[in-house]
């Protein structure tokens, strides 16, 4: 670490920023291919588009100008003076440095050049050279301006691609009261050695308990220990009408704009479907995304109990007591609900064929809804719960669990490149194996979770890329950019381009490395993807414009990560969805009024309520089902008042925006 | 029932719906096996025994057709054996098993000795049965088909029915009737007597009723209930599906009776009309493990009920009460969900799952689907979703708009009819119901100033063969034996009926139909049988329907006229396992056996975890009831395990004070009095 800082350390060059522009004098023997590819051949066509290469990267303009174009001669004649330029230095306004924090303090500004490497964003993939400042990038193209004690990364021969997004790991969730071997330090270490650069994990709060509390509590110790920029979900354990209020002040004070609900885990975090739809209006109304953990929790408790009876105690019990169709059934639930609540929908973990195919289906018909396969899914099968070794067995153990069908990788791999699933995620939650080994006599008390945050991307490469199912930008759409623009942080993340977080990766398509627990960043004993050998790894990881991998070195700081705010109704899931609010009014039928006979039923109205009464037999403590209902449904119209008014909405917008990065972002959208 | 099987235990008493192909005859009839019999005699040692009831070769009156060489072949044992059996029935027989007077035959013989011992020729008429069509007399004693062939010998003075050439086909059997559920304490208009009435007048001459016991109330109770309402009022043959209100374990002990002792071999368990009849899936499981040991059918009444009741308060929230608010209130999706979900139930158990009332395409199609996969799933779309659609729910006329209330409701897409025929007759679904269950105007009224409380249900039991035919079998997407499997077949055999019931063969009650396929009827609340003041189909044109009816071996319709007599219905005993239904599910049961993974004991070392049990929280989340409360003592226990096991992690001291601030006291209280 030190010794790279050292170099850029020259305060004299601070001036020298003028590197926006580019040196008059270069010139790069060949031309080589510029931004666009084959389907840019029409000069300046990218001009007035969002992404604006040109206006920071004048080495291209002179450039298309010696190639016969008189184009944006304001911004040429800047380019021609670059004395002017420099005096013109101090109010560059539109590089934006972001505050630094508290502990920010020990944080030099990097400055790097990317040279030579082939930039792959999810549209397209072009050669150009990146030049980094404060965590940023500043400039894009060939030929750059830079100040000099730039530190060079040479990516000849490797692409460039924006840093890996994990939107599903839980770094901190405890499962009977174990917390995870992997914290956030050793975690987020993990994912920046795979070439992840930012990670969204899991707030779980306790059911009953407040999920501020939870999410400060994850702040917390995410601010302390977490090496790379990340971002929260919370998961909403028990849905009652009081949440409505900490949901909003979560999505318009606190940055969170994803909330997970639970159909499994009966009796623990799971939700009726009635509490589903109530929770899928309020964030509608909020403009968050519902995501879902789809399994039928009452089928799998009765399976449980079942195998438990004969006899099955070990891991296998695990699978077989949670089969493919419960997680279809509830997938297609969840899809059922969101739709009438016309609400967008995330699946996580989506783990089997059927289950993928039901959200195909689904997007078919119009359904805004995402499914998220995992490293696991991707990369094993179920096969290893019969394994005779029960530490290994067990070390599959999650839910849903890896589906027993061999073929299973390979489709869900195909779904992914053809677009019917959208983002890939990790799911890391790992537990030591003296951990796992509380259940040892009853596979209902194996504690859930796999690894797979370092191995993500490297899985993806090669069992898509590789095997030619999907393009190197599909690979980053998937593994990033889609994460992304659900999550409401594009452009900041998940793209190259001039202003996003110097995020990046430069990635070795054609290493192979061996995955391994003896060489992996965590501190598990267990790989559950041992001895699989993975063409595709990354050479140099830079996380927040600094490298953090390099050489095989990883270099990390503790407590180095921000916590990235995100805004609610993300464009890329709430147009659509804004659309249709618009469209599906359901109209009553102006009659006149029924004036015909009408039965009396008056002496039987005495009978109503006997009904809901009688039917308390499971649940003896319900009496009063009819006051209760009553206050559902105030509870519904309360909400649909708060949400007339989109003002509120719009101040929280300003709130979620810390003044450094959010200015940053804005200037780029 | 056991005389039933008795029935059949004998080879004389085979099923034999069909007489041998004797006689020479001027015009050559089609015989019996069509295009598939080449080979000539190929079905003699088969299930079906023709020759053995081939008496009438002997006398050869008619003589019409036969080959040749059959002819011959035919000669012979038909002396031998032919003898044998017209003993038989010069023994006057008492009843259908051969010296087998079972209780119900002697009531039956008994309540001929009034007199009304009918025996009946239907002449010159082509039985169509599920699998094939034939020319053929068929002539009936007691109630009972006794012969099927061509030149029948007969005794004298029996009455004779020229069917003229027109199809001959099994009673229409409707699966799906309320005749007695009453709702807010209001009864339907068409009781077990007018029910039936409209029911035989349509070609239907038996029906299977709900019993609906309201929940609470012991089943068995309203079984006799039922049963004695039907044994008074029915003129058709019935049997009765009981209804589940609701699961607990004292219920199990009753079905157990009602399957063993009551012929009941079918249950509905609900799936919505939240906080009334609907189970959570915790208990839909239960039920179906509990009713597949037993050997019964499951049916499931299929709509999301907690989003149904969401929906409703929504929709009166918006200040619609019309019953447009019904079908807005029950989106097709709802259903599609639930059926998806039931399935996914019975799958998981390993049952055979019966979907009531398949109104929609999506729900049809999820189970073709399952179907596809090997799910054993029935599906019985009914009258109202194959001849009409939801699109009347919008009518500026409230009484119309009521009337097409039902749950699910009527599909507004108008091309749902259509698609739901032609997966009937590709066999995608199995059986038509009609879900009859009238209440007047003035019952729907009850709900005039809120859609959720008009009385749901439509008619259809009267028009059910009707629409079949003229939606499915006048448009070429069926053919006459399919059309008859629908209406009779598959539901006599899902059920256990058969071959008793939805087969025109020899031993089988005499429920018989005389079908006019060019018969154009216009529907309309003015002709009907149906007490009911407002009818559905009305206005529709329907080709097709009943020429003749004959149950229990009486002409009850003849020339449009009704001849009918109230209580001559008997209850048809069911037995569980029906071999249509379960034989997959019985082979499969004892394929599936899991096993787990012989392991050695686990050695190494083992995290240490406070007791875990106490984690295990009672049931926060029933599915009917989201306002279950949380016994606060429970919760304290809950905290204090929480902050021990934090305790217990030694290696990371800042995780451990931070899960000491998760939960913060105060917040805690504060939220345990809401959730």
């Amino acid at each position: 670490m030190a010794e790279k800082r050292i170099p850029r350390r020259d305060d004299d060059d601070d001036d020298d920023e003028g590197s926006l522009l580019s040196r008059l004098g270069t010139d790069s023997p060949k031309p080589r291919m510029k931004f666009g590819g084959m389907f840019c051949n029409v000069e300046g066509a990218y001009e007035n588009k969002t992404l604006n290469f040109d206006s920071f990267s004048p080495g291209s303009v002179r450039r298309s100008n010696t190639g016969g174009d008189t184009e944006s001669v304001s911004n040429f004649s800047s380019v021609t003076d670059p004395e002017l330029r420099h005096r013109n230095q101090p109010n560059r306004g539109h590089t934006v440095v972001y505050p630094s924090r508290g502990h920010g303090g020990r944080r030099e500004s990097d400055r790097l050049i990317i040279k030579g490497g082939k930039i792959v964003n999810d549209d397209q993939s072009f050669y150009a050279d990146i030049y980094v400042e404060d965590g940023v990038i500043k400039q894009i193209g060939e030929n750059l301006i830079v100040p000099s004690g730039v530190k060079t990364v040479d990516a000849y021969g490797h692409i460039v691609i924006p840093g890996g997004i994990d939107v599903n790991t839980s770094l901190q969730a405890p499962q009977l009261g174990m917390s995870p071997s992997d914290d956030f330090y050793h975690g987020t270490q993990a994912a920046l050695a795979g070439g992840t650069t930012m990670i969204i994990d899991h707030v779980v709060p306790e059911p009953g308990s407040s999920l501020l509390g939870a999410y400060d509590q994850w702040r917390d110790i995410a601010d302390k220990r977490s090496c790379c920029d990340y971002s929260l979900h919370v998961d909403i354990t028990r849905w009652h009408e009081g949440l409505a209020e900490e949901l909003e002040t979560l999505v318009k004070d606190k940055g969170v704009n994803s909330f997970l609900l639970y159909m499994a885990y009966k009796d623990r975090y799971q939700s009726t479907d009635t509490q589903i739809y109530e929770a899928f209006g309020v964030l509608r109304d909020l403009g968050a995304i519902a995501q879902v953990h789809a399994e039928n929790g009452d089928i799998v408790q009765e399976e449980q109990k079942k195998l438990l009876d004969i006899g099955i105690t070990g891991p296998e019990g695990h699978i077989l007591s949670h089969p493919e169709e419960v997680e279809t059934e509830a997938v297609y639930r969840a899809i059922t609900i969101a739709k009438q609540a016309n609400c967008p929908l995330y699946i996580t973990k989506v783990m089997s064929r059927s289950a993928a195919d039901v959200i195909a289906k689904a997007r078919k018909n119009g359904m805004v809804v995402f499914g998220e396969p995992i490293a696991a899914g991707l990369g094993a099968d179920g096969s290893h719960y019969w394994s005779k070794n029960w530490a290994k067995a067990a070390a599959f153990v999650m839910s849903p669990p890896l589906s027993s069908d061999p073929s299973t990788p390979d489709y869900i791999s195909s779904l992914l490149s053809c677009g019917d699933l959208q983002l890939t995620a990790s799911a890391h939650s790992t537990f030591s194996t003296a951990q796992k080994a509380v259940g040892k006599d009853n596979f209902t008390f194996i504690p859930e979770g796999t690894n797979g945050v370092e191995e993500r991307m490297s899985i993806v490469w090669d069992k898509a890329v590789v095997t030619g199912k999907m393009d190197e930008n599909e690979f980053v759409a998937v593994t990033s950019t889609n994460a992304a623009k659900i999550f409401n942080m594009y452009p900041r993340k998940g793209r190259i381009a001039v202003g996003s977080d110097a995020d990046l990766v430069i990635w070795n398509t054609k290493e192979t490395r061996i995955f391994s627990a003896k060489s992996h960043n965590l501190t598990v004993e267990v790989n559950i993807f041992e001895g699989m050998e993975c063409r595709g790894c990354p050479v140099v990881v830079i996380s927040q414009g600094r490298i953090v991998l390099e050489d095989g070195n990883l270099n990390v700081t503790e407590g180095t990560g921000r916590f990235i705010p995100r805004k609610a109704f993300p464009d890329y899931v709430y147009k659509r969805i804004k659309a249709r609010s618009r469209m599906a009014d359901a109209r009553g039928v102006p009659r006149g009024n029924y004036d015909g006979p009408v039965h009396d039923v008056i002496s039987m109205t005495k009978s109503v309520p006997s009904t809901p009464t009688t039917r308390g037999g499971q649940c003896p403590g319900k009496g009063m089902t009819g006051p209760a209902r009553n206050l559902h449904q105030s509870g519904f119209t309360l909400s649909g008042t708060q949400m007339d008014d989109h003002i509120p909405r719009r101040t929280a917008q300003r709130i979620v925006a810390p003044p450094g990065g959010r200015s940053n972002i804005t200037s780029l959208s | 029932m056991e005389r039933n099987c008795k029935c059949w235990n004998r080879e004389d008493e085979l099923p034999v719906y069909l007489a041998g192909p004797v006689t020479t005859g001027p015009s050559q009839r089609h015989k019996s096996y069509g295009m598939f019999s080449s080979v000539e005699g190929a079905f003699d040692s088969k299930t079906i025994e023709l020759d053995s009831y081939a008496e009438g070769r002997k006398g050869g009156r008619a003589s019409r057709s036969g080959s040749r060489e059959r002819l011959l072949d035919d000669g012979f044992g038909g002396e031998a054996r032919g003898s044998r059996v017209t003993s038989t029935s010069e023994r006057e027989d008492p009843g259908p098993g051969v010296g087998v007077p079972s209780p119900a035959a002697q009531e039956r013989a008994a309540a001929r000795v009034n007199g009304e011992s009918e025996r009946l020729l239907i002449k010159g008429g082509r039985v169509v049965n599920d699998d094939q069509s034939c020319y053929a007399d068929v002539y009936v004693e007691d109630g009972l088909i006794k012969q099927v062939g061509e030149n029948l010998i007969v005794p004298g003075g029996v009455k004779v029915i020229e069917a003229c050439g027109r199809m001959v086909i099994p009673g229409g059997i409707d699966v799906n009737t309320c005749f007695q559920k009453s709702y807010l304490g209001v009864s339907p208009v068409d009781d077990f007597y007018q029910g039936t009435k409209a029911a035989l007048a349509g070609g239907t001459t038996m029906i299977l009723d709900h019993v609906t016991p309201q929940p609470g109330d012991s089943l068995l109770e309203a079984f006799e209930k039922w049963q004695e309402a039907a044994d008074r009022k029915s003129c058709c043959d019935y049997s009765l599906h009981v209804d589940i209100p609701q699961w607990h374990e004292g219920v199990k002990e009753e079905l157990e009776l009602l399957v063993q002792e009551k012929g009941i071999n079918s249950f509905q368990v609900y799936m919505a009309y939240k906080d009334l009849f609907q189970m959570t899936d915790t208990e839909l499981y239960e039920a179906f493990l509990f009713l597949k040991d037993v050997g019964a059918v499951v049916m499931v009444h299929a709509e999301n009920g907690d989003l149904i009741a969401q929906e409703q308060s929504k929709i009166l929230g918006m200040g619609i009460t019309g019953p447009e608010g019904h079908p807005l209130s029950r989106p097709e999706e709802l259903e599609s969900e639930a059926v998806f979900r039931a399935i996914t139930l019975g799958n998981r158990v390993n049952c055979p799952v019966y979907i009531t009332k398949v109104m929609s395409k999506s729900a049809a199609d999820t189970v073709a689907q399952a179907r596809k996969k090997g799910c054993v799933v029935f599906g019985e779309p009914i009258t109202a979703s194959l001849a009409t659609d939801g699109s009347h729910y919008w009518s500026k006329n409230w009484a119309k708009a009521a009337a097409y209330v039902t749950s699910p409701p009527l599909s507004p897409d108008p091309t749902t009819p259509d698609h739901l025929h032609t997966m009937l007759a590709c066999g995608d679904l199995q059986v038509v119901g009609s879900a009859h269950c009238a209440f007047s105007t003035s019952q729907k009224a009850i709900g005039k100033d809120n859609f959720t409380l008009i009385p749901e249900g439509t008619n259809g039991v009267e028009e059910r063969m009707g629409f079949v035919w003229d939606k499915a079998v006048a448009m070429g997407k069926m053919d006459e034996n399919q059309f008859v499997a629908v209406t009779s077949t598959n539901a006599a055999k899902i059920f256990n009926l058969y071959p008793r019931k939805g087969r025109i063969a020899v031993g089988s009650d005499a429920d018989i139909v005389i079908w006019e396929p060019e018969k154009i009827k216009t529907i309309t609340a003015k002709l009907q049988q149906s007490a009911m003041d407002y009818n559905i189909f009305e206005g529709l044109e329907c080709r097709g329907g009943p020429f003749l009816v004959v149950s229990q071996g009486k002409v009850v319709f003849e020339e449009g006229k009704l001849q009918v007599q109230q209580g001559t219905g008997r209850f048809i005993h069911r037995k569980p396992f029906p071999d249509y239904a379960y034989q997959r599910i019985k082979t499969r049961s004892m394929m599936t056996g899991r096993q787990g993974v012989n392991r050695g004991m686990y050695d190494g070392p083992v995290y240490d975890v406070p007791p875990t049990p106490k984690y295990i929280t009672p049931a926060p989340s029933a599915k009917t009831s989201p306002t279950t409360h949380q016994p606060p003592p429970i919760r304290n226990l809950h905290q204090s395990n929480f902050s021990l096991s934090g305790a217990q992690a030694d290696d990371n001291v800042p995780r451990r004070s931070g899960h000491r601030i998760v939960a913060p006291p105060g917040g805690r209280s504060n939220i345990t009095s809401l959730g």
